[in-house]
């Protein structure tokens, strides 16, 4: 139950990064390597805000360095030799904290005497104990610091924006474009959340009570992957912020990996690899919407789609059903050749049973519609409350209208779902459906 | 590490008395939280507190005060009681405050300034 190396096509390893320019391998060092280098250094430093800003002030030093001096073969492992020695230094001048960091120093010195004695004795190249992708606990540190920033004590908004920024590694400018806020604001909530993992001292730890921590993991990595898979954002003007759902996989598939008995985080990694699978389908060449139903689905990445099946098949296999497992059944129906739609039915009952709330009633009702006609979904929408400002609800109800002729109804429909739409992709599919229909 | 575990719950609900059935229970469960605490050697102290109705608030502004009736939050629910532990984490302190048998009610947990960094 182990998908050790390579989650999906993604790439993972920062092998090859003397091939392209000392930008390019500093940014897939930040996007591949950050959360890692960040557990790393907050292992061994002991305070995640001294290895955060190291690690900063790593990449800064990275990007002057290798200007000059090209890019080491090993990129991750120079960065984390600098942030370490950074953050060291910064320790022993940190007078500060007083007494306590005193004795952590001496710790620290130490444990690093300990690793500098060890890299003379390899190649001296000095960074043989960063080899990062071969310690057996860096699957471990990288959970503890998901876990961390998923911390319960934390409100919802500021564990996604820590997770992205901590344990993903994206910049508070991009973090602030995901997830439509100003970068202010998620500048504050990163530094108000150092500052409250620090003086309430929020543990960097795999807890007691794990199961239930894992639950708000998945939750986060659910949240972020929703909004990468269906970017807000207005200025994107592409659908996905592909970058959002790579991150969001990546984590997940780490996650996972370090949780084998979590079957619903392996069932969030399918459902994200069966989405992603249709990535190339979902708009067409001009860039405009192209629905399930019309994609060409010789376009799907079938590796994805068939990682998604091993992953999701051994995550059933548990015999612990959750939701996210149900909808990555749901999400793996649609890739066969043809849909039973039947089954589906079965599964949206199922989803209903296990998480109550309109959004999966209004999925259930295109099921409805393909097993009992559009009469019955539309009657099964109608009785849907609480999704007036959900675009999905109206665009819904604008494709049954106009499959039953009610044209009238349908185009007002479909224009109440263009308002609605922050994505501006989505936005202008509504509106061309619209103007279909004519006056 | 020194957390404060405020404890609150709305004081229009129903709580057992003394010579009610459920009283002694009721006692017994806070008794056998208290020798918990002993026992795993973290508890610093703890009380009840009288009702909200018996609070006076002292209320300092630009050097002067007044003096008024009543909690200085006007909550549904009303701090009742405290426990001052001393654990290694935050994690550690809300594992005690999960523990606290308050039948319905929320417990603030709050770290204490330390004041080996001053």
């Amino acid at each position: 139950m182990r998908w050790k190396s390579a989650p999906c096509s993604l790439p993972t390893s920062s092998e090859g990064l003397t091939a392209i320019t000392p930008d390019e391998a500093l940014s897939r060092v930040a996007r591949e390597e950050g959360g890692r280098l960040l557990a790393l250094l907050t292992d061994r430093l002991g305070n995640i805000e001294i290895a955060h800003d190291s690690l900063q002030e790593a990449y800064t030093k990275a990007a002057a360095t290798w200007a000059d001096a090209g890019v080491p073969d090993d990129a991750a492992a120079w960065v984390y030799v600098v942030a370490r020695n950074t953050g060291i230094d910064r320790l022993r001048r940190d007078t500060a904290a007083g007494r306590r960091l005193a004795s952590q120093v001496r710790v620290l010195e130490t444990a690093v005497a300990a690793e500098a004695a060890d890299d003379a004795g390899d190649d001296g190249s000095g960074v043989e104990d960063a080899r990062i992708d071969e310690q057996a606990s860096v699957s471990d540190d990288h959970l503890r610091l998901l876990l961390l920033c998923c911390h319960p004590a934390l409100s919802r908004d500021t564990q996604v924006t820590l997770t992205l920024r901590l344990a993903a590694g994206l910049t508070t400018q991009e973090i602030a474009a995901a997830l439509l806020v100003p970068e202010a604001t998620v500048q504050q909530r990163v530094v108000r959340a150092k500052r409250k993992i620090r003086a309430a001292n929020i543990p960097l730890v795999i807890p007691a009570d794990l199961h239930e921590r894992a639950a708000v993991l998945t939750t986060v990595l659910g949240f972020i992957f929703n909004e990468g898979y269906v970017a807000h954002s207005a200025d994107a003007g592409t659908l996905t912020r592909a970058d959002l759902a790579d991150q969001a996989i990546r984590l997940t598939a780490t996650a996972a990996d370090a949780l084998p008995d979590e079957p619903e985080l392996a069932g969030l990694l399918a459902l994200q690899l069966f989405h992603r699978s249709r990535e190339a389908a979902r708009t067409d060449s001009s860039g405009e919407l192209v629905r399930l139903a019309d994609q060409d689905r010789t376009l799907w990445d079938r590796g994805m789609v068939a990682r998604g099946f091993t992953v999701l098949a051994e995550a059933l296999a548990q015999r612990q059903l959750g939701p996210w497992q149900v909808q990555a059944l749901i999400a793996a129906e649609h890739t066969r050749a043809s849909t039973n739609w039947d089954r589906i039915l079965r599964y949206y009952d199922t989803l209903i049973s296990m998480s109550p709330g309109p959004v999966p009633r209004l999925a259930r009702a295109v099921a409805v519609a393909e097993v009992d006609g559009p009469q019955a979904a539309l009657a099964a929408v109608d009785h849907i409350d609480g999704l007036e400002a959900y675009h999905l609800f109206h665009a819904t109800r604008a494709d049954l209208l106009e499959q039953l002729g009610r044209d009238t109804e349908a185009r007002s429909a479909w224009e109440r779902a263009a308002a609605l739409c922050r994505n501006p992709t989505e936005a202008a599919y509504a509106t061309r459906r619209a103007r279909r229909i004519g006056p | 590490m020194k957390y404060l575990l405020l404890i609150a719950s709305d004081p229009t609900l129903p709580s057992p008395e003394p010579g009610d059935d459920s009283f002694d229970e009721y006692m017994a469960a806070w008794s056998q939280y208290e020798q918990e605490l002993n026992d795993a050697g973290v508890n610093l102290g703890g009380e009840a507190l009288q009702g909200a109705e018996t609070a006076t608030t002292v209320r300092h502004q630009d050097g002067t005060t007044t003096i008024a009736d009543g909690p200085f939050a006007e909550l549904k629910e009303h701090v009742g009681g405290y426990y001052l532990i001393d654990v290694d984490t935050l994690d550690d302190a809300i594992g005690w405050a999960r523990k606290l048998p308050v039948g319905t009610g929320a417990v603030e947990v709050r770290p204490v300034f330390p004041t080996d960094e001053f």
